[in-house]
Protein backbone atom coordinates (compact mmCIF):
# COMPACT_ATOMS: atom_id res chain seq x y z
CA UNK A 1 0.00 0.00 0.00
CA UNK A 2 1.62 3.54 -0.83
CA UNK A 3 1.37 6.28 1.47
CA UNK A 4 -1.86 8.20 1.62
CA UNK A 5 -1.06 11.71 1.91
CA UNK A 6 -4.62 13.70 1.60
CA UNK A 7 -7.45 12.57 3.59
CA UNK A 8 -10.84 12.51 4.22
CA UNK A 9 -11.60 16.03 6.54
CA UNK A 10 -13.70 15.45 9.79
CA UNK A 11 -16.61 17.35 8.63
CA UNK A 12 -17.07 14.43 6.17
CA UNK A 13 -16.41 11.74 8.01
CA UNK A 14 -18.66 13.15 10.99
CA UNK A 15 -20.78 13.79 7.88
CA UNK A 16 -20.17 10.10 6.48
CA UNK A 17 -21.15 8.71 10.45
CA UNK A 18 -24.47 10.76 10.88
CA UNK A 19 -25.95 9.41 7.51
CA UNK A 20 -26.27 13.32 6.12
CA UNK A 21 -23.53 12.97 3.39
CA UNK A 22 -25.34 12.88 0.08
CA UNK A 23 -25.00 9.20 -1.37
CA UNK A 24 -22.32 9.94 -4.01
CA UNK A 25 -19.92 11.51 -1.43
CA UNK A 26 -20.89 8.49 0.72
CA UNK A 27 -19.36 6.39 -1.56
CA UNK A 28 -16.17 8.26 -2.16
CA UNK A 29 -16.09 8.33 1.41
CA UNK A 30 -16.33 4.44 1.60
CA UNK A 31 -14.40 3.88 -0.93
CA UNK A 32 -11.48 5.87 0.67
CA UNK A 33 -12.20 4.29 4.31
CA UNK A 34 -11.31 0.50 2.48
CA UNK A 35 -8.21 1.19 1.42
CA UNK A 36 -6.84 4.23 3.86
CA UNK A 37 -5.99 2.94 7.60
CA UNK A 38 -5.39 5.99 8.96
CA UNK A 39 -9.47 7.20 8.09
CA UNK A 40 -10.57 3.96 9.39
CA UNK A 41 -9.41 4.76 12.33
CA UNK A 42 -10.83 8.26 12.60
CA UNK A 43 -14.13 7.05 11.12
CA UNK A 44 -14.26 4.26 14.08
CA UNK A 45 -13.50 7.59 16.34
CA UNK A 46 -16.65 9.45 14.85
CA UNK A 47 -18.63 6.61 15.23
CA UNK A 48 -17.31 5.73 18.62
CA UNK A 49 -18.44 9.69 19.37
CA UNK A 50 -22.00 8.62 18.29
CA UNK A 51 -21.98 6.17 20.69
CA UNK A 52 -21.18 8.46 23.60
CA UNK A 53 -23.89 10.72 22.61
CA UNK A 54 -26.07 7.73 22.22
CA UNK A 55 -25.26 6.43 26.01
CA UNK A 56 -25.93 10.17 27.08
CA UNK A 57 -29.47 10.33 25.58
CA UNK A 58 -32.20 10.68 28.09
CA UNK A 59 -34.10 7.21 28.77
CA UNK A 60 -37.28 7.11 27.61
CA UNK A 61 -38.86 3.73 28.97
CA UNK A 62 -40.06 1.44 26.16
CA UNK A 63 -43.07 -1.25 26.77
CA UNK A 64 -43.42 -4.06 28.11
CA UNK A 65 -45.23 -5.43 24.56
CA UNK A 66 -41.65 -4.38 22.41
CA UNK A 67 -39.23 -6.08 24.91
CA UNK A 68 -41.51 -9.15 24.97
CA UNK A 69 -41.98 -8.65 20.96
CA UNK A 70 -38.03 -8.58 20.79
CA UNK A 71 -37.00 -11.62 22.68
CA UNK A 72 -39.66 -13.21 21.06
CA UNK A 73 -38.45 -12.56 17.72
CA UNK A 74 -34.83 -14.12 18.86
CA UNK A 75 -35.50 -17.24 17.00
CA UNK A 76 -37.32 -16.42 13.72
CA UNK A 77 -35.53 -17.49 11.20
CA UNK A 78 -34.01 -14.29 9.20
CA UNK A 79 -32.27 -13.43 5.75
CA UNK A 80 -29.16 -12.68 5.85
CA UNK A 81 -28.41 -9.34 4.20
CA UNK A 82 -26.94 -10.40 0.90
CA UNK A 83 -22.68 -10.27 1.18
CA UNK A 84 -21.35 -7.69 -0.01
CA UNK A 85 -18.49 -8.04 -2.78
CA UNK A 86 -14.86 -7.72 -1.95
CA UNK A 87 -12.65 -5.00 -3.34
CA UNK A 88 -9.83 -5.62 -5.94
CA UNK A 89 -6.66 -4.13 -6.48
CA UNK A 90 -7.81 -1.10 -8.23
CA UNK A 91 -11.31 -0.70 -7.45
CA UNK A 92 -12.80 -0.64 -3.76
CA UNK A 93 -15.48 -2.52 -2.06
CA UNK A 94 -18.10 0.14 -2.81
CA UNK A 95 -17.35 0.44 -6.63
CA UNK A 96 -17.10 -3.02 -6.86
CA UNK A 97 -20.80 -2.89 -5.48
CA UNK A 98 -21.53 -0.06 -7.74
CA UNK A 99 -20.22 -1.06 -10.70
CA UNK A 100 -22.03 -4.63 -10.41
CA UNK A 101 -19.34 -6.77 -9.79
CA UNK A 102 -18.69 -5.80 -13.38
CA UNK A 103 -15.67 -4.07 -15.18
CA UNK A 104 -16.54 -0.39 -16.24
CA UNK A 105 -18.07 0.66 -19.49
CA UNK A 106 -15.90 2.94 -20.34
CA UNK A 107 -17.70 5.80 -22.63
CA UNK A 108 -15.35 8.40 -24.88
CA UNK A 109 -15.12 12.06 -23.34
CA UNK A 110 -12.58 13.42 -25.83
CA UNK A 111 -9.03 12.89 -26.48
CA UNK A 112 -7.36 10.54 -23.38
CA UNK A 113 -10.47 10.58 -20.99
CA UNK A 114 -12.90 8.38 -20.68
CA UNK A 115 -15.72 7.82 -17.84
CA UNK A 116 -18.15 5.35 -16.37
CA UNK A 117 -21.35 7.09 -14.85
CA UNK A 118 -21.87 4.80 -11.47
CA UNK A 119 -25.29 7.24 -9.79
CA UNK A 120 -26.69 10.12 -11.66
CA UNK A 121 -29.59 11.70 -9.57
CA UNK A 122 -30.50 14.72 -7.39
CA UNK A 123 -28.29 14.14 -4.78
CA UNK A 124 -25.36 14.63 -7.50
CA UNK A 125 -23.74 12.10 -9.51
CA UNK A 126 -20.69 9.88 -8.90
CA UNK A 127 -18.23 8.29 -11.98
CA UNK A 128 -15.10 6.74 -12.72
CA UNK A 129 -12.79 8.46 -15.09
CA UNK A 130 -10.03 6.96 -17.07
CA UNK A 131 -7.79 9.34 -18.14
CA UNK A 132 -4.10 8.54 -20.68
CA UNK A 133 -0.95 9.79 -19.32
CA UNK A 134 -0.30 13.35 -20.33
CA UNK A 135 -3.91 14.37 -20.65
CA UNK A 136 -5.70 16.42 -18.85
CA UNK A 137 -9.01 16.53 -17.25
CA UNK A 138 -10.96 19.27 -18.98
CA UNK A 139 -10.27 22.19 -17.06
CA UNK A 140 -13.71 22.75 -15.43
CA UNK A 141 -15.08 25.07 -12.15
CA UNK A 142 -17.59 23.72 -9.68
CA UNK A 143 -21.09 24.30 -8.90
CA UNK A 144 -20.73 22.66 -5.94
CA UNK A 145 -18.81 20.05 -3.91
CA UNK A 146 -16.71 17.61 -6.02
CA UNK A 147 -14.51 14.80 -4.30
CA UNK A 148 -11.98 12.77 -6.66
CA UNK A 149 -10.45 10.02 -5.36
CA UNK A 150 -7.50 8.50 -7.43
CA UNK A 151 -7.95 4.47 -7.47
CA UNK A 152 -4.85 3.95 -10.40
CA UNK A 153 -2.11 5.88 -11.27
CA UNK A 154 -1.65 9.86 -10.69
CA UNK A 155 -2.45 13.70 -11.44
CA UNK A 156 -0.99 16.59 -10.64
CA UNK A 157 -2.83 19.66 -10.55
CA UNK A 158 -2.41 23.23 -8.61
CA UNK A 159 -2.74 22.18 -5.31
CA UNK A 160 -0.60 18.94 -5.48
CA UNK A 161 0.49 15.38 -6.45
CA UNK A 162 -2.90 13.19 -6.03
CA UNK A 163 -1.81 9.37 -6.22
CA UNK A 164 -3.49 6.03 -5.38
CA UNK A 165 -5.93 6.76 -2.39
CA UNK A 166 -5.62 10.30 -2.45
CA UNK A 167 -8.86 12.28 -1.95
CA UNK A 168 -8.80 15.52 -3.43
CA UNK A 169 -11.83 17.94 -1.90
CA UNK A 170 -12.42 20.82 -4.61
CA UNK A 171 -15.04 23.33 -4.34
CA UNK A 172 -16.67 26.58 -5.55
CA UNK A 173 -13.31 28.51 -5.14
CA UNK A 174 -10.92 26.26 -6.66
CA UNK A 175 -10.38 26.29 -10.81
CA UNK A 176 -7.73 23.39 -11.48
CA UNK A 177 -6.46 21.28 -14.24
CA UNK A 178 -5.38 17.79 -13.40
CA UNK A 179 -3.18 16.09 -15.21
CA UNK A 180 -2.12 12.66 -15.53
CA UNK A 181 1.25 11.20 -14.93
CA UNK A 182 3.45 9.26 -17.43
CA UNK A 183 2.86 5.87 -16.42
CA UNK A 184 -0.46 4.20 -16.13
CA UNK A 185 -3.73 5.51 -16.76
CA UNK A 186 -5.11 7.24 -14.24
CA UNK A 187 -8.38 6.12 -12.71
CA UNK A 188 -10.67 8.38 -10.27
CA UNK A 189 -13.89 8.33 -8.61
CA UNK A 190 -14.87 11.29 -8.65
CA UNK A 191 -18.09 12.15 -6.98
CA UNK A 192 -19.93 15.80 -7.47
CA UNK A 193 -23.18 17.48 -6.40
CA UNK A 194 -23.71 19.89 -9.18
CA UNK A 195 -23.22 19.28 -13.19
CA UNK A 196 -19.86 20.38 -13.82
CA UNK A 197 -19.56 23.36 -16.10
CA UNK A 198 -15.97 23.06 -18.31
CA UNK A 199 -14.48 26.42 -18.97
CA UNK A 200 -12.51 24.76 -21.69
CA UNK A 201 -12.09 21.71 -23.96
CA UNK A 202 -15.88 21.08 -24.06
CA UNK A 203 -18.67 23.32 -25.19
CA UNK A 204 -21.24 24.00 -22.31
CA UNK A 205 -24.13 22.52 -25.04
CA UNK A 206 -22.41 19.12 -25.20
CA UNK A 207 -22.58 18.92 -21.32
CA UNK A 208 -25.99 17.20 -21.13
CA UNK A 209 -25.22 14.67 -23.83
CA UNK A 210 -22.02 13.77 -21.86
CA UNK A 211 -23.83 13.83 -18.33
CA UNK A 212 -20.44 15.76 -16.95
CA UNK B 1 -1.71 5.31 35.16
CA UNK B 2 0.31 4.06 32.73
CA UNK B 3 -1.95 3.48 29.70
CA UNK B 4 -2.03 7.27 28.96
CA UNK B 5 1.47 7.85 28.40
CA UNK B 6 1.76 5.15 25.92
CA UNK B 7 -0.97 5.25 24.02
CA UNK B 8 0.64 8.56 22.50
CA UNK B 9 3.51 6.07 21.14
CA UNK B 10 2.44 3.35 19.62
CA UNK B 11 5.82 1.54 19.12
CA UNK B 12 7.02 2.10 22.79
CA UNK B 13 3.18 0.86 23.11
CA UNK B 14 3.71 -2.86 21.41
CA UNK B 15 6.92 -2.73 22.90
CA UNK B 16 5.61 -2.82 26.55
CA UNK B 17 2.63 -5.09 25.55
CA UNK B 18 5.33 -7.94 24.45
CA UNK B 19 7.14 -7.65 27.66
CA UNK B 20 4.30 -7.90 29.52
CA UNK B 21 3.23 -10.48 28.04
CA UNK B 22 6.23 -12.43 28.35
CA UNK B 23 6.59 -11.56 31.61
CA UNK B 24 3.21 -12.26 32.85
CA UNK B 25 2.03 -15.48 30.05
CA UNK B 26 5.17 -17.10 30.04
CA UNK B 27 4.49 -17.48 26.04
CA UNK B 28 7.44 -18.60 24.47
CA UNK B 29 9.43 -16.06 22.10
CA UNK B 30 8.42 -17.15 18.73
CA UNK B 31 4.91 -16.93 19.94
CA UNK B 32 5.07 -13.69 20.98
CA UNK B 33 6.72 -12.51 18.01
CA UNK B 34 4.06 -14.23 15.42
CA UNK B 35 0.99 -12.80 17.31
CA UNK B 36 1.87 -9.82 19.36
CA UNK B 37 -1.94 -9.10 20.28
CA UNK B 38 -3.78 -12.05 20.57
CA UNK B 39 -4.00 -13.99 23.73
CA UNK B 40 -3.11 -17.70 24.05
CA UNK B 41 -6.71 -20.32 23.69
CA UNK B 42 -9.02 -18.75 26.29
CA UNK B 43 -10.21 -22.72 26.70
CA UNK B 44 -13.79 -21.56 27.67
CA UNK B 45 -12.24 -19.25 30.77
CA UNK B 46 -14.03 -16.64 31.46
CA UNK B 47 -14.00 -13.16 30.01
CA UNK B 48 -11.80 -12.20 32.89
CA UNK B 49 -9.97 -14.87 33.90
CA UNK B 50 -9.15 -14.06 29.80
CA UNK B 51 -7.55 -10.53 30.42
CA UNK B 52 -4.43 -10.33 29.77
CA UNK B 53 -3.33 -7.45 32.08
CA UNK B 54 -5.20 -5.41 35.15
CA UNK B 55 -5.03 -1.64 34.64
CA UNK B 56 -5.48 0.96 37.15
CA UNK B 57 -8.52 0.50 38.94
CA UNK B 58 -10.48 -1.04 35.85
CA UNK B 59 -10.44 -4.48 36.74
CA UNK B 60 -13.17 -5.80 34.40
CA UNK B 61 -14.85 -4.89 31.12
CA UNK B 62 -17.91 -2.60 31.18
CA UNK B 63 -20.92 -4.53 31.71
CA UNK B 64 -22.29 -3.66 28.25
CA UNK B 65 -18.84 -5.42 26.83
CA UNK B 66 -19.76 -8.24 29.09
CA UNK B 67 -23.09 -8.59 28.09
CA UNK B 68 -22.56 -7.95 24.36
CA UNK B 69 -19.63 -10.90 24.14
CA UNK B 70 -22.03 -13.14 26.10
CA UNK B 71 -24.76 -12.64 23.39
CA UNK B 72 -21.78 -12.92 20.25
CA UNK B 73 -19.71 -16.09 21.69
CA UNK B 74 -22.72 -17.56 23.66
CA UNK B 75 -25.80 -16.58 22.33
CA UNK B 76 -26.63 -15.85 25.95
CA UNK B 77 -30.30 -14.79 26.29
CA UNK B 78 -30.44 -12.72 29.69
CA UNK B 79 -27.38 -10.78 28.84
CA UNK B 80 -29.19 -9.58 25.45
CA UNK B 81 -32.17 -8.86 27.46
CA UNK B 82 -29.79 -6.63 29.32
CA UNK B 83 -28.44 -5.03 26.42
CA UNK B 84 -32.19 -4.05 25.37
CA UNK B 85 -32.61 -2.86 29.03
CA UNK B 86 -30.02 -0.53 28.81
CA UNK B 87 -29.97 0.51 24.94
CA UNK B 88 -33.63 0.70 23.78
CA UNK B 89 -34.51 3.47 26.53
CA UNK B 90 -31.95 5.55 25.16
CA UNK B 91 -32.08 4.60 21.59
CA UNK B 92 -36.26 5.83 21.88
CA UNK B 93 -34.57 9.22 23.29
CA UNK B 94 -32.09 9.60 20.36
CA UNK B 95 -35.02 8.70 17.85
CA UNK B 96 -37.77 10.83 19.46
CA UNK B 97 -35.11 13.81 19.33
CA UNK B 98 -34.80 12.79 15.56
CA UNK B 99 -38.42 13.37 15.31
CA UNK B 100 -39.41 9.72 14.93
CA UNK B 101 -43.08 9.30 16.12
CA UNK B 102 -43.24 6.89 18.77
CA UNK B 103 -44.70 3.75 16.50
CA UNK B 104 -41.82 4.46 14.35
CA UNK B 105 -39.38 4.88 16.65
CA UNK B 106 -40.59 1.18 17.85
CA UNK B 107 -40.07 -0.42 14.62
CA UNK B 108 -36.58 0.95 14.94
CA UNK B 109 -35.69 0.38 17.99
CA UNK B 110 -36.71 -3.82 16.86
CA UNK B 111 -34.74 -3.66 14.12
CA UNK B 112 -31.99 -2.32 15.57
CA UNK B 113 -32.03 -4.77 18.74
CA UNK B 114 -32.84 -7.55 16.67
CA UNK B 115 -29.77 -6.38 14.53
CA UNK B 116 -27.13 -6.53 17.49
CA UNK B 117 -28.65 -10.59 17.70
CA UNK B 118 -28.20 -11.48 14.49
CA UNK B 119 -25.03 -9.24 13.93
CA UNK B 120 -23.25 -10.21 17.08
CA UNK B 121 -20.74 -12.40 15.57
CA UNK B 122 -19.43 -9.13 13.70
CA UNK B 123 -18.75 -7.42 17.14
CA UNK B 124 -14.73 -6.42 17.47
CA UNK B 125 -14.43 -4.89 20.77
CA UNK B 126 -10.65 -4.59 20.10
CA UNK B 127 -11.78 -2.21 17.31
CA UNK B 128 -15.60 -0.76 18.37
CA UNK B 129 -17.22 0.41 21.60
CA UNK B 130 -20.57 -1.52 22.14
CA UNK B 131 -22.51 1.98 22.12
CA UNK B 132 -20.67 2.76 19.07
CA UNK B 133 -20.96 0.09 17.68
CA UNK B 134 -24.79 0.80 18.38
CA UNK B 135 -24.89 3.48 17.75
CA UNK B 136 -24.07 2.98 13.76
CA UNK B 137 -26.89 -0.28 13.74
CA UNK B 138 -29.35 2.43 14.61
CA UNK B 139 -27.83 5.12 11.87
CA UNK B 140 -27.83 2.46 9.32
CA UNK B 141 -31.27 1.57 9.54
CA UNK B 142 -32.66 5.22 10.10
CA UNK B 143 -31.50 5.51 6.80
CA UNK B 144 -32.10 2.59 5.44
CA UNK B 145 -36.11 3.38 6.83
CA UNK B 146 -35.89 7.25 5.28
CA UNK B 147 -34.37 6.83 2.01
CA UNK B 148 -34.81 3.10 1.55
CA UNK B 149 -31.72 2.74 0.04
CA UNK B 150 -28.73 0.44 0.65
CA UNK B 151 -25.58 3.15 1.63
CA UNK B 152 -22.46 2.60 0.69
CA UNK B 153 -19.91 0.99 3.15
CA UNK B 154 -16.48 0.71 3.52
CA UNK B 155 -15.00 -3.08 3.04
CA UNK B 156 -15.25 -5.20 6.02
CA UNK B 157 -12.25 -5.80 7.95
CA UNK B 158 -11.90 -9.71 8.17
CA UNK B 159 -13.23 -10.85 11.87
CA UNK B 160 -9.94 -12.90 13.93
CA UNK B 161 -9.80 -16.35 13.57
CA UNK B 162 -10.05 -16.53 17.11
CA UNK B 163 -12.68 -15.41 20.15
CA UNK B 164 -9.69 -14.64 22.23
CA UNK B 165 -9.56 -10.98 23.40
CA UNK B 166 -6.32 -8.56 23.73
CA UNK B 167 -8.04 -7.61 27.07
CA UNK B 168 -5.76 -4.45 27.18
CA UNK B 169 -6.97 -3.48 24.24
CA UNK B 170 -10.39 -3.30 24.81
CA UNK B 171 -9.74 -1.71 28.04
CA UNK B 172 -7.77 0.98 26.67
CA UNK B 173 -10.87 1.93 24.58
CA UNK B 174 -13.06 1.89 27.00
CA UNK B 175 -11.10 4.20 28.59
CA UNK B 176 -10.99 6.17 26.02
CA UNK B 177 -14.53 6.36 26.17
CA UNK B 178 -14.65 7.46 29.68
CA UNK B 179 -12.54 10.38 28.88
CA UNK B 180 -15.10 11.44 26.11
CA UNK B 181 -17.93 11.05 27.87
CA UNK B 182 -16.45 13.52 30.49
CA UNK B 183 -15.64 15.93 27.49
CA UNK B 184 -19.14 15.47 26.21
CA UNK B 185 -20.57 16.47 29.58
CA UNK B 186 -18.05 19.41 29.74
CA UNK B 187 -19.93 20.87 26.55
CA UNK B 188 -21.92 23.94 27.10
CA UNK B 189 -26.14 22.91 26.59
CA UNK B 190 -25.91 25.10 23.02
CA UNK B 191 -22.33 22.84 22.06
CA UNK B 192 -24.00 19.61 22.85
CA UNK B 193 -27.13 20.41 21.28
CA UNK B 194 -24.72 20.57 17.75
CA UNK B 195 -23.03 17.96 18.73
CA UNK B 196 -26.14 15.65 18.41
CA UNK B 197 -27.42 17.64 15.80
CA UNK B 198 -24.30 16.94 13.77
CA UNK B 199 -24.24 12.92 15.11
CA UNK B 200 -27.82 12.86 14.24
CA UNK B 201 -28.06 13.91 10.91
CA UNK B 202 -29.49 17.40 11.49
CA UNK B 203 -26.84 19.60 10.21
CA UNK B 204 -25.24 18.85 5.95
CA UNK B 205 -21.75 18.36 5.79
CA UNK B 206 -21.56 21.90 4.84
CA UNK B 207 -23.19 23.28 8.16
CA UNK B 208 -20.78 20.90 10.02
CA UNK B 209 -17.60 22.04 8.33
CA UNK B 210 -18.76 26.07 8.68
CA UNK B 211 -20.20 25.83 12.07
CA UNK B 212 -17.42 27.34 14.29
CA UNK B 213 -19.03 26.45 17.46
CA UNK B 214 -18.96 23.07 17.05
CA UNK B 215 -16.13 21.54 18.90
CA UNK B 216 -15.58 18.56 16.28
CA UNK B 217 -11.93 18.51 16.83
CA UNK B 218 -11.50 19.25 20.81
CA UNK B 219 -13.93 16.25 20.98
CA UNK B 220 -12.96 13.77 18.79
CA UNK B 221 -9.29 14.12 20.05
CA UNK B 222 -10.56 12.36 23.40
CA UNK B 223 -10.78 9.43 21.60
CA UNK B 224 -8.33 9.64 18.62
CA UNK B 225 -5.57 8.36 20.82
CA UNK B 226 -6.86 5.67 21.48
CA UNK B 227 -8.27 4.61 17.98
CA UNK B 228 -5.06 4.98 16.81
CA UNK B 229 -3.22 2.42 17.94
CA UNK B 230 -6.15 -0.01 16.23
CA UNK B 231 -4.26 1.42 12.94
CA UNK B 232 -1.16 -0.54 13.51
CA UNK B 233 -3.02 -3.55 14.13
CA UNK B 234 -5.07 -3.13 10.95
CA UNK B 235 -2.22 -2.43 9.08
CA UNK B 236 -0.86 -6.20 10.00
CA UNK B 237 -4.18 -7.38 8.56
CA UNK B 238 -4.16 -6.00 5.20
Amino acid sequence: MTDIAHHIPDALLASYVAGSLARPFAMVVAAHVSICEECRANLAAHETVGGALLHDFEPISVSDDLRDRVLGHLDDPFLAEPARPHGNPTYPAPVVEALGDKPPRWRSLGPGAKQCILEAGKAGSVRLLHIAPGFAVPDHTHGGLELTLVLQGAFTDETGRFGRGDLEVADDDLEHTPIAEQGMPCICLAATDAPLKFSSFMPRLLQPLFQI
Amino acid sequence: MKVTESICDPQLDAVRKTCMMVKERHISQRAVTARLKRTPPSGGKTILERMSVTLGQATSFSEQTEWMLKVRDARDRTAFASLFDHFAPRLRGMLMKNGFGAAQADDVIQDVMLSVWRKASSFNPERAEVSGWIFQIARNRQIDVIRKERRPMPEDLAMPESTDIDGEQVLGIEQEVQKLRSAIARLTPDQRDLVQKAYLGELTHSEIQAETGLPLGTIKSRIRLGLERLRFEMKGER
